[in-house]
């Protein structure tokens, strides 16, 4: 009796009590993510020009449509595309080949180490690896030269569509091969037995199993490249020193210097911009995501 | 059967050395740049003088006071950002699952929001908070670890929510709250070990996160580790490549221990 009366005691207490533990984490993410999200976006319809100071506007939004930053933003769309693509291809093949091996051999082991160190901490670390070797003075920038493929002296390194390519391929694939090798993984051994049973070739297995079930997840890790491409920017800001061909880096000079009076928030419609794209693509990732896991438990 | 399998394994390890041979190459290449450009003086002939600098911790803070600072700055907020991730996360994450699980979709929701907001747009949306922040607080880098957070948040909370996946809080906390701990007693001592490999992982990833960052810090003016490399890589190029190259082998290091700490628990009973 004394049992159901302190319960009871209790679930009226509930409430009020049980909602304060959450309050010190609802207000740190609102100060730090929520009111800099509003920021952004309210920003963005607000006109800093002359004419109309602090009035609701869409000047910054049209702001958007000058040359400078739609070839930004086809740029970063262009680069982000085709490493994603690439890197997803390239990244595939080597998670599964990585997958054939001993799954505590060092060579599973090394390989992840070393994808995810190039895959998240690369930054300014990859652009400088890049420069030290296709650069001016790079042991690579030679060899190119001799062979005649290249006669710039490694100036093709700091252009958006050769050397920030191959630069981002460079933390893309790894960051496929963590991001699939759980896909691949998840293969069962016993699916490719009873095809095998079933009388099915490899190329069968391959097409009418394998394939289906990690379509799914081929494509989401494909998006999340492409957003991880569409969202960097360290790489590319210590490799590109002049000029703004990325959409970051167009965000990033509007934080500098590169001001132009009654455009400070044109920034912040490029960033709404670069969210409205980013939410996109992961609404579309989350989507393919639980069709993934229909059959691949994690 | 058996016949076809082998040739089955034999196959695979070809393509598996060729594609893995390929890939390391093209992995392999850039680093040895590195390697190859630290190692040459200006006749280009071989020298080890820019590693024997680089360990020279007294001459480095001489020399190259923003290198120094840098890394201070980073290592102190790598530490600030850890604790503040975990002392955010895990008792609301432990305590919504206990109290409130009407808000398990709300925080959950918040905590992936990140994913969507690049570091880049969070910059632009957090210089007005950063102007509270300095106001208060002062200038010093530290304080770039509360974005830092932010940023860690999507991967902090999964790791953390597939911890508490694997233990049942409830019973833990029922039973430790009926033998008379406190909240406090119940986090620090029940939940907190209990959830150690994910809190582990968490805390790993928010480290690498944090000496990895440059996106924040160099919009902001602040000196990190990062920012501090990228900057001197305009008047010593060669020392700041040595620093990228030996923070490249430094976490590779690290990952490489952590996959045999932690390894165990991730092998699935399929694979036997």
């Amino acid at each position: 009796m004394a049992d159901t009366a302190r319960r009871g005691a209790l679930a009226g207490r509930r409430p009020s009590g049980a909602l304060l533990g959450v309050v010190p984490f609802f207000v740190y993410v609102t100060v730090f993510l929520i009111v800099p999200t509003l920021v952004v976006v309210v920003g963005a319809f607000i006109a800093t020009g002359p004419g109309g100071q602090g009035a609701l506007s869409l000047a910054n939004i049209r702001a958007l449509a000058q040359p400078a930053v739609t070839s930004a933003l086809w740029h970063s769309l262009i680069l982000s595309a085709v490493t994603a693509v690439a890197g997803a291809v390239i990244g595939a093949l080597l998670a599964y080949a990585v997958s054939t091996a001993k799954p505590d051999g060092v060579l599973r082991r090394f390989t992840t180490s070393l994808c995810g160190v190039l895959a998240q901490f690369g930054g300014v670390a990859l652009a400088f690896a890049f420069l030290a070797t296709f650069g001016a003075t790079g042991y690579l920038t030679n060899v190119l030269a001799s062979t005649g493929l290249d006669d710039t002296g490694g100036l093709w390194l700091y252009e958006w569509n050769k050397g920030l390519m191959l630069v981002y391929l460079y933390f893309q694939i790894p960051l496929m091969l963590i991001v699939f090798l759980p896909a691949v993984e998840g293969l069962r051994p016993q699916w490719r037995e009873a095809a095998e049973t079933l009388g099915g070739s490899t190329w069968l297995y391959w097409r009418k199993v394998a394939a289906p079930i990690l379509f799914p997840s081929f494509v989401g890790a494909l998006l999340l490249l492409f957003t991880n491409a569409f969202s960097a920017y360290a790489t590319a800001a210590a490799l590109v020193s002049q000029g703004s061909p990325l959409l970051p880096l167009a965000i990033g000079g509007t934080l500098n210097s590169e001001v132009i009076l009654g455009q400070e928030n044109v920034g912040k419609a490029m960033a709404l911009l670069m969210v409205v794209v980013v939410a996109a693509v992961m609404t579309l990732y989350a989507a393919i995501d639980r069709r993934a896991s229909r059959w691949l438990a994690r | 059967m058996s016949g076809i399998r082998a040739t089955r394994r034999r196959r695979q390890s070809v393509l598996r050395w060729v594609v893995v041979t390929v890939s390391m190459v093209f992995f392999a290449a850039p680093l040895a740049g590195m390697l190859d450009f630290t190692t040459k003086d200006a006749q280009g002939r071989r020298t080890a003088a820019t590693w024997a600098k680089l360990v020279d911790v007294e001459g480095i803070s001489r020399d190259y006071p923003d290198l120094a600072a840098g890394f201070t700055a980073s290592v102190g907020l790598a530490v600030l950002t850890v604790v503040v991730m975990l002392v955010l996360l895990v008792p609301t994450m432990t305590w919504v699952r206990l109290r409130v699980p009407g808000l398990s979709r709300t925080v959950e929701f918040l905590c992936l929001l990140p994913l969507t907001v690049p570091a880049i747009v969070l910059v632009v949306g957090l210089t007005p908070v950063y102007s509270w922040v300095t106001y208060f607080l002062g200038e010093s880098t530290i304080w770039l670890g509360f974005a830092y957070v932010i940023l860690v948040l999507p991967y902090a909370y999964r790791s953390i929510d597939v911890g508490l996946r694997a233990i049942d809080v409830k019973t833990l906390s029922e039973a430790a709250r009926s033998l008379g701990a406190g909240w406090g007693r119940v986090m620090v001592r029940v939940v907190l070990p209990n959830l150690r490999t994910a809190v582990l992982s968490a805390a790993f990833l928010a480290v690498a996160l944090t000496l990895g960052e440059f996106t924040i810090a160099n919009l902001f003016s602040r000196t990190n580790l990062q920012v501090a490399m990228f900057l001197l890589g305009k008047s010593d190029a060669q020392i700041s490549v040595a620093v990228g190259l030996a923070a490249l082998v430094f976490a590779f290091i690290v990952l490489f221990g952590l996959s045999f700490v932690g390894g165990r628990s991730h092998s699935r009973k399929e694979n036997s």
